[in-house]
């Protein structure tokens, strides 16, 4: 029990440390990093009993209602949940887009219908859902976006090409912005959901400067989706999306809390571990040069500052309603950081951290050195860098375009 | 811009001509996807050398042109431009001016006409760590009665695999740190007791690992005065840092240039990137950048031409603003390009990589910063 926790707290946690005794297969302790991850389908037992577990228990998604299989836990009980777990080293198997972005979403916008029929999949992990907004004409300026959706009568027709798409190779199904009024801009999207096994539907894998192909582009030619696979009014999607924007931007900056992984979790030992194995320390144990020395210490105290920052947003929002637009500043500081954590441990591996395959290198190296590249993109995905600076600037700072 | 004379401008135009016919991006692109051997194309580098290239610095008693380093510098910055993997700067630059800074005649005349023309590739042998620290020298010369044995092993030899022969920093007295005690040795590459291996390295270019075990070497294998090794070095790392951030700048001019391009074209919004005013200002200041970097690489050039006694400071000062300038705009061209710069496809990513290892080459910004400010007085 925590000094902190009040009766009914101290009892959840004992009941969610018994839970997690019993159900948490000891030999995936610590395990997060390798299984959970989008593009990879481990089919080991243990994972998928945890898997199966989780999802009856509704621990995957612990906030979200009952009603359609969450956890239905307060965020008090959520926090605890994840202190919980962290101290036996054990993570959630249940992730994706699905909990991070269309989950939520749909909770705000779905029709009854929609939600008993897509939630479980979420919930238990079994759906995966990939995301397709941006095109290639359209990507910083989203609402731009062209891929055509005609009304049949009994029927959608799509018709179009999205790109970037992760995970759109492995995905089951895909939440996508359509434009079913050419005349007007914004007014003009609408939300449709479909299977991407659906006729008509061809996925191309796009391949990273780190070397994987975690995206994809999808063409769509003639594709036939039902009618009550649109999600909110006919050309409501824009507001959605933005809602939707905001919760993957939350997930993002790891403001989110509980087990998801964010872009600002890093850990801040294993810079200390490269010092001694890379750099050198002097007498006094200061790291050996002492330029690098200043900008770990600025990097540490940013880190710092942005945890703390995380924290006192959760704490105001206990009672509020979710994101906000504070979430726009916390996608980017987390970003830098984990960029610049990256760059930092590039300069003090040295030529360690050159390398791109076979000998001569550990698998650390060679890691960090793809991580480093991959890495690249958290200013661009989810709303760029700068586009979340021109949202604080209009909408939270009232600044105005040039006129 | 330096006031460039009549030849030294044909030199350069030549150069960008050449490396836009023969040694395009997709040069590199074609090495890295065959997995070449030696990091870069043979028949490039000798289409290279036969315009002279390889001779640039090198007397015209040994096969040179001795038409100095400023010239040199002037080819580096186009090859540069284009990601360009050749010996240019492990064996023209870098291993021709050790010999020229301390070799016996005996030496020069063995080894500066055969680099010269191409026909050979020398290459120094001098990081043991993960970072540059060339005083931290531990690889043992033994004395023996008619010479020295060799111990230990260089990472990260650059064209380790095609040199055939290297110019090792060893240590024959004193303790790692200390600048007396090391020596330099001309080794050839098939000397007994010497193996290498291979590394892959992100930006595609040929280094080694090398081990010398027990190679015996005499003392006309030594390079300046025993033990004083270090006064040929220091001087020859300094060209070589010159040099190198000469093609840092034509790499960093290039990748800023096709970002500008980028933003001239790309519409979003109902107007092209260029009009918007957060990329402005970013793309001002790496055209700020990219100015105050030339005179600092033009500045290192023309001094070690002249023979001024602040080469030293000059070739740090240019070696971390290359490495800072081309650190800023590497990043910035895979931003401002968007989902396309983190792809495979584009170039970005290959300017990226090349970034990172040219700038932990011969020391990153901060070694120079360092060394800058102890000069200094600091
Ligand atoms: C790894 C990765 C995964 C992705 N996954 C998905 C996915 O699953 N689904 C999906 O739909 N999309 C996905 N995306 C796409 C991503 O959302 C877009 O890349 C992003 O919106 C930027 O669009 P763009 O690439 O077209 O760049 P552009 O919009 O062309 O922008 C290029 C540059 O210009 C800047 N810029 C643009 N407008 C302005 C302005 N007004 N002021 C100042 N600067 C501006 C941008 O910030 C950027 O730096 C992914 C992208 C990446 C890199």
């Amino acid at each position: 029990m925590a000094a902190t926790d009040t009766p009914e707290l101290a009892a959840f946690r004992a009941e969610a440390r018994e839970w997690l005794a019993t159900n948490f297969p000891a030999s995936l302790k610590g395990r997060a990093a390798i299984m959970v991850n989008l593009n990879v389908e481990t089919d080991e037992p243990d994972f998928l009993a945890w898997k199966r577990a989780m999802g009856a228990k509704g621990w995957g998604v612990p906030t979200w209602p009952k009603a359609y299989g969450g956890g239905g836990l307060s965020k008090d009980e959520a926090r605890v949940l994840s202190q919980e777990m962290v101290k036996i080293g054990a993570f959630s198997p249940i992730g994706g887009m699905g909990v991070m972005m269309f989950g939520p979403t749909l909770l705000e916008y779905g029709t009854e219908a929609q939600k008993q029929r897509f939630m479980p999949g979420i919930v238990n992990g079994t759906t995966r859902w990939c995301q397709g907004f941006s095109e290639p004409g359209a990507g910083s300026d989203l609402a731009s976006l062209a891929t055509r959706c005609e009304d049949k009568g009994d029927h959608y027709l799509v018709n179009g090409q999205k790109i970037w798409t992760s995970g759109g190779q492995y995905a089951d199904w895909i939440f996508c912005l359509v434009r079913t009024d050419t005349t007007r801009k914004h007014e003009g999207i609408s939300f449709l959901v479909f299977d991407m096994k659906s006729p008509g539907v061809e996925v191309r894998p796009i391949q990273l400067i780190s070397g994987n192909s975690p995206f994809c582009e999808t063409f769509f030619t003639d594709v036939k989706v039902p009618k009550d696979q649109l999600v909110g009014p006919l050309n409501g999607g824009w507001s959605i999306a933005k809602r939707l924007l905001q919760f993957e931007r939350q997930s993002l900056s790891g403001a989110g809390g509980g087990t998801g992984g964010g872009t600002a979790r890093f850990g801040a030992p294993d810079l200390e571990r490269m010092v001694d194995k890379y750099v050198g320390r002097d007498e006094a144990g200061r790291v050996a040069d002492a330029d690098l020395r200043q900008r770990l210490i600025a990097h540490h105290m940013e880190a710092r500052a942005f945890a703390l920052t995380l924290s006192r947003a959760a704490a105001e929002a206990k009672s509020g309603s979710g994101p906000s637009a504070a979430t726009s500043i916390m996608k980017n500081v987390g970003a830098k950081i984990a960029q610049d954590r990256a760059e930092l441990s590039m300069e003090m591996m040295g030529h360690q951290g050159l390398g791109w395959e076979g000998e001569g290198f550990n698998a650390y190296e060679l890691g960090m050195v793809r991580g480093w590249l991959g890495g690249k993109a958290v200013t661009i995905y989810g709303g760029s860098t700068e586009i979340q600076n021109n949202i604080v600037a209009k909408r939270m700072l009232g600044l105005l375009d040039h006129q | 811009m330096a006031v460039l004379s009549e030849e030294q401008t044909i030199l350069r135009d030549s150069a960008r001509e050449w490396v836009k016919d023969k040694a395009p991006v997709q040069a590199l692109r074609k090495l890295r996807d065959s997995g070449a051997a030696f990091g870069y194309d043979p028949a490039l580098y000798a289409e290279m050398a036969a315009m002279g290239w390889a001779g640039i610095v090198v007397p015209e008693a040994y096969g040179g042109s001795e038409f100095g380093y400023l010239s040199l510098g002037l080819v580096l910055e186009e090859t540069g431009r284009t990601l360009v993997a050749s010996p240019l700067v492990s064996s023209a630059l870098g291993a021709a001016s050790a010999l020229m800074l301390g070799g016996t005649a005996a030496q020069k005349e063995a080894w500066l006409p055969k680099i010269a023309s191409g026909d050979a590739v020398a290459t120094l042998a001098i990081e043991e760590g993960p970072r540059h620290e060339p005083l931290s020298t531990a690889l043992a010369a033994s004395r023996t009665g008619s010479g020295f044995t060799l111990n230990g092993t260089k990472s990260f030899v650059p064209d380790g695999m095609a040199a055939d022969v290297f110019i090792v920093a060893a240590r024959s007295s004193g303790k790692p740190g200390e600048a007396a005690g090391i020596s330099l040795f001309l080794v050839p590459a098939d000397a007994r007791g010497v193996t290498r291996t291979a590394l892959k390295l992100m930006d595609s270019r040929g280094a080694a690992v090398i081990a010398f075990d027990g190679v015996a070497v005499g003392e006309e294998a030594l390079i300046g005065a025993p033990d004083k090794g270090f006064e040929v070095l220091e001087p020859a790392l300094d060209r070589v840092r010159a040099g190198l951030a000469a093609e840092m700048l034509g790499t960093a001019l290039q990748a800023f240039e096709t970002t500008i391009d980028y933003l001239k074209v790309r519409v979003q919004f109902g107007q092209t990137l260029g009009s918007f005013q957060a990329l402005q200002h970013r793309a001002a200041k790496m055209f700020t950048e990219l100015e105050l970097t030339r005179s600092c690489v033009e500045a290192a050039l023309s001094a070690i031409d002249t023979g001024t006694n602040d080469i030293r400071e000059l070739a740090s000062l240019a070696k971390a603003r290359a490495n800072e300038t081309l650190h800023l705009i590497s990043n910035e061209m895979v931003q401002m390009h968007g989902g396309i710069g983190m792809t495979d496809a584009h170039d970005a990513g290959l300017y990226l990589k090349r970034a990172r290892a040219a700038e932990a080459a011969y020391g990153n910004a901060a070694y120079h910063r360092e060394r800058f400010g102890r000069l200094h007085g600091f």
